[in-house]
């Protein structure tokens, strides 16, 4: 079949999917977004995050079918035009909240949601949002300081 | 050390989309970058755009997609495999199995051949890879795999020390003739190395207290996040060049061409990103399966493993049984210990034995103690294989000894920090090996350290708006408001080992290239070293800029063109690649020098008297006199080294007494946990997990805390959820998945606080000390301490589960 939907502000198509392929695969092998990561495939470690019409999802869990004629932000989305990276992409090399990096695209898009829901969240409302998030490399230390980094940057900012 | 100034070009192959690229990096005007600083990563921004090309995102035009079919029973012979279905399915390229394999090598290992690449006749454990497909969708390539039918005739199995060495047991590899068969005491024993030292017997009858105890580690699991995976490119010279995720490009080299039959130059390897490693990357998992796929159907071959797969695709953390005897006297002196561990190999060998000689020489931790009768043992069983994971046979040991330190202190009356800190090994205590630790052993500082920090304050959970159920046991669960939740405050210290031990020819390679690009001096620093997340990339380009005095320094992809920097693993790369780095930076200084001294020398006296150095582009004299710009010095020429580095040399253990200098370096590190605890649902919440390490030198502070923070979490997931749970009759894992093996999440860790300590080991470079693995080891026995405080209970095991606190 056919998919068509739009995928960082440009429409894209991918023609032969099969019924089964996921949203995370279509992506990663048909478009040429590599980004958006594939640690399970089952719903559960959240490397695979995109947003659905704004929404965080497991793009792993979503059929491709799914998502046609509708709205995909993927990691690939967050830097501006020109390549300056975004607040959060930002904040998160700084902080040193990168390691092996596998989970930090997922974490991006969550974090970048978070962060435009609620401008200044508490620790707790942090370590909530990116609960779905799993990284095995940084103890999640630095990545809750590149989230109140990034925070307090925004807030500065406006 | 050798030098080679040439090297050979690769044969043409064609380079597949989203390989590896160099990462250059410059520092800016304001910061030097050199050692010591917190430079970023060079490769964070490419991480942090989706651009950074791991191994599972390679892509080649005409790439098949291969799939492995794996053993559904943990052991059995096999009657037949019939493949014809399979082979028939439309869009399938490619079927292989035991008998396709090309040449007379059809087993690989990282000490010992004994890992079949397909299954010949039997199958050993749960997961054991059988055939081959290569298809042109990986769904197509899974369907076809279904098809194949295997007809397996069940084994009895053995899965413990009592069934794999009691009388009759079978065999799990019959007719061993490998370099440890002939000194172990059972055919189903890998290796065992005792270690005598005193008179444990005649120690014990001066002890007042005498304190046993039966301690069980359960199996833990790596879980680097991105899965194993590489594309294999069949080249036109008839080799194969492979993208792989792996932490020893050199390592598997040496294991895959001979089953390929091909020389090792015609099988180049280039490294890709890793997605983290801990251990589980130092044997293979896809490398010779892709090759061999790709060389049958002459087309780019990508293999990826799900989770599921993963789970089977590499070996874990040998889960152990450990008996300990400790003995002291009234004053708190320890006077001796008596201690057996017994670990689970599994079905192949992997790095059981060096596994067995670290938990013996490791056994009694960071303390003085004259008399000790120690043995440790690696069985062969059924169960999945187990190898290498961060902190290798020293975290099943800390778990143990350490849960020991606290009932002995707890008889004596003494408190549980004063009584370790009564023992605390320092420089100059003699191991059990004998081996005298000659640089900083800081054990009791450590302690005082992470005692004397602030406990963080009781009843954080309140809030004006009522209790923040995200800082209570059970969390978002909602499970308590504060009832029946109690608070403990546990310690423990530990002792790991650097580097390659027991005689082990250890070294890493570096080339340095120093040239004038664009008018000014740059570097270029290519080694062999698997940057698996660490961050010694970040590491080389620090050393080099400190070193030759330049701002952009490049690092070349890791790959097989240039020597073996040995693996990503035992803390070592910052002392071995980070150090062969510095040794090649020096000598490409000294050339650099040279040609100054040609060219410059007869304008400034300083260049022939003065200690001269490489700074900002220049060369200075050691009082700060700019003596030539170095594009002026460099001018048109090149200066190219490639040399090995080696640390100081260390000696097989006796095997009958376990006497010798085996190790090269020695790190610690101390944790103090802070739990709470829901007593009536057993569940825990981690509130603080404090770190004290001594690091001999940070050169990059950033990374080494993020190396502390990240590896105390591992311990922390071992403490209290993370287990792969093995059926004990049918040898079957139970729980391959991130639903049912669970890792810490960013809700279940706790603030860690780090606290570095630097006090220079002379032998190492710059004094440093590898960070990766000490952590590791006492996050678990602390929070097993704290847990045990707060509810009294004994907890002989790890992880702990709720109805261990429970009793149902
Ligand atoms: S890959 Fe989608 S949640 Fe893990
Ligand atoms: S940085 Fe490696 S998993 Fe998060």
């Amino acid at each position: 079949m056919r998919v068509t939907f739009t995928v960082n502000g440009r429409e894209q198509a991918a023609d032969d999917v099969w019924e089964g392929e996921s949203l995370l695969y279509v992506l990663r092998e048909r478009l040429g977004l590599p980004g958006s990561k594939n640690a399970c495939e089952q719903g559960e470690c959240g490397s695979c995050t995109v947003r659905l019409d704004g929404v965080p999802v497991c793009s792993c869990l979503v059929a491709a079918g799914q998502a046609e004629g509708r709205d995909v932000v993927t990691v690939e989305g967050l830097a501006g035009d020109d390549g300056t990276l975004s607040t959060v992409q930002q904040a998160f090399v700084d902080a040193g909240a990168v390691q092996c990096g596998f989970c930090t695209p997922g974490l991006l898009v969550a974090a970048d949601e978070l962060l435009e829901r609620n401008p200044e969240p508490s620790d707790g409302d942090i370590r909530e949002a990116l609960s779905g998030n799993l990284c095995r490399c940084t103890g999640y230390e630095k990545i809750l300081d590149a989230v109140r980094l990034a925070a307090a940057r925004t807030g500065e900012a406006v | 050390m050798s030098t080679h100034q040439t090297r050979t070009e690769p044969a043409a192959a064609v380079a597949p989309g989203r390989t590896p690229t160099s990462l250059t990096q410059g520092t800016g005007g304001l910061t030097k970058g050199g050692i010591g600083e917190s430079t970023l990563r060079p490769d964070g921004i490419l991480k942090v755009t989706g651009e950074f090309a791991y191994s599972s995102d390679l892509w080649h035009e005409d790439m098949l997609w291969g799939y492995t079919l794996r053993s559904t029973v943990a052991h059995a012979t096999i009657a037949s495999i019939d493949t014809s279905e399979a082979l028939a399915t439309s869009g399938v390229y490619a079927v292989l199995t035991y008998d396709d394999l090309p040449t007379e090598v059809k087993h690989y290992g990282l000490e010992i051949r004994d890992t079949p690449v397909l299954a010949h006749g039997k199958v050993r454990h749960h997961g054991e890879p059988v055939a081959l497909v290569a298809a042109d969708h990986p769904e197509t390539a899974r369907r076809a795999a279904a098809k194949i039918r295997v007809e397996y005739e069940d084994l009895p199995v053995v899965t413990d020390e009592a069934s794999a060495t009691g009388p009759g047991a079978v065999l799990v590899h019959e007719g061993r003739d490998d370099h440890h068969s002939g000194h172990v005491p059972h055919p189903n024993i890998v290796h065992r190395q005792p270690i005598v030292r005193g008179d444990a017997a005649a120690a014990a009858a001066r002890a007042d207290v005498v304190v046993t105890g039966d301690y069980v580690f359960g199996m833990q699991d790596q879980a680097f996040l991105g899965p194993e995976s590489g594309l294999a490119v069949p080249a036109e010279d008839g080799g194969v060049d492979l993208y792989v995720a792996t932490q020893w490009l050199h390592s598997d080299l040496r294991q895959i061409a001979p089953v390929l039959g091909l020389p090792e130059k015609k099988v180049r390897m280039t490294l890709s990103g890793v997605g983290g490693a801990f251990g589980g990357r130092e044997d293979l998992s896809m490398q010779i399966h892709g090759c061999l796929l790709a060389l049958r159907t002459g087309k780019p071959v990508k293999i990826v493993y799900n989770r599921f797969e993963s789970f089977f695709g590499h070996v874990h953390r040998h889960p152990a049984t450990l008996h300990y005897e400790h003995g002291a006297t009234r004053d708190g002196k320890l006077t001796h210990v008596r201690c057996r561990i017994v670990l689970d190999g599994g079905a192949y060998a992997s790095a059981s034995p060096a596994v067995v000689g670290n938990a013996a020489s490791l056994s009694i931790g960071p303390y003085v103690v004259e008399d000790v009768d120690i043995e440790a043992i690696a069985l062969y069983t059924n169960n999945p294989p187990c190898g290498a994971m961060r902190g290798f046979g020293a975290v099943q040991a800390c778990f143990a000894y350490e849960a020991q330190m606290d009932r002995v202190a707890a008889e004596l009356g003494m408190d549980p920090v004063e009584f370790r800190q009564i023992n605390a090994m320092e420089q100059g205590t003699v191991m059990p090996t004998g081996q005298v630790v000659d640089s900083p052993a800081p054990v009791a500082e450590l302690l005082r350290r992470v005692k004397a920090r602030p406990l963080p304050p009781e009843r954080q959970w309140e809030t004006t708006e009522g209790a923040d159920v995200r800082a209570l046991p059970g969390g978002l669960s909602n499970t308590t408001h504060g009832e029946g939740v109690v608070r403990g405050v546990g310690y423990a210290v530990g002792i790991k080992n650097v580097g390659f031990s027991e005689g082990f020819d250890d070294y890493s390679t570096a080339r340095v290239r120093m040239e004038v690009v664009g008018g000014e001096a740059v570097a270029t620093v290519h080694t062999a070293m698997a940057e698996v997340g660490q961050g010694g990339v970040t590491v080389h380009a620090q050393i080099a800029r400190s070193e030759l005095g330049v701002t952009q320094v490049t690092i070349a992809p890791a790959d097989t063109q240039v020597g073996s920097a040995g693996s990503t693993s035992a803390s070592r790369q910052t002392y071995m690649t980070g150090g062969a780095v510095k040794n090649t930076c020096e000598a490409v200084r000294e050339k650099v020098l040279d040609i100054g001294r040609r060219r410059f020398g007869t304008y400034h006296p300083a260049w022939a008297t003065a200690e001269l150095l490489l700074e900002n582009g220049r060369v200075v004299t050691d009082g700060g006199e700019a003596l030539a710009d170095l594009a002026d010095v460099l001018d048109g020429e090149v200066v190219d080294l490639e040399l090995e580095f080696r640390h100081r040399p260390t000696q097989a253990f006796d095997l009958r007494t376990g006497q010798g200098n085996g190790h090269v370096q020695y790190s610690f590190a101390a944790h103090r946990a802070v739990v709470e605890v829901d007593t009536e649902l057993g569940l825990v919440k981690v509130v603080e997990l404090a770190c004290a390490q001594d690091v001999g030198k940070a050169l990059n502070p950033l990374s080494v805390v993020g190396q502390i923070q990240g590896g105390t979490t591992q311990g922390l997931g071992v403490a209290v959820m993370e287990e792969i749970v093995v059926d004990p009759v049918t040898a079957k894992v139970r729980n391959p998945s991130f639903t049912d093996y669970l890792i810490p999440t960013i809700l279940d860790t706790p603030t860690i606080p780090v606290d570095v300590l630097e006090l220079a080991d002379a032998h190492a470079p710059y004094g440093l000390r590898g960070v990766g693995e000490a952590p590791t080891l006492s996050a678990t026995p602390a929070v097993l301490a704290a847990i045990r405080q707060a509810t009294g209970l004994e907890l002989n095991r790890t992880p702990v589960r709720p109805e261990h606190l429970t009793g149902s």
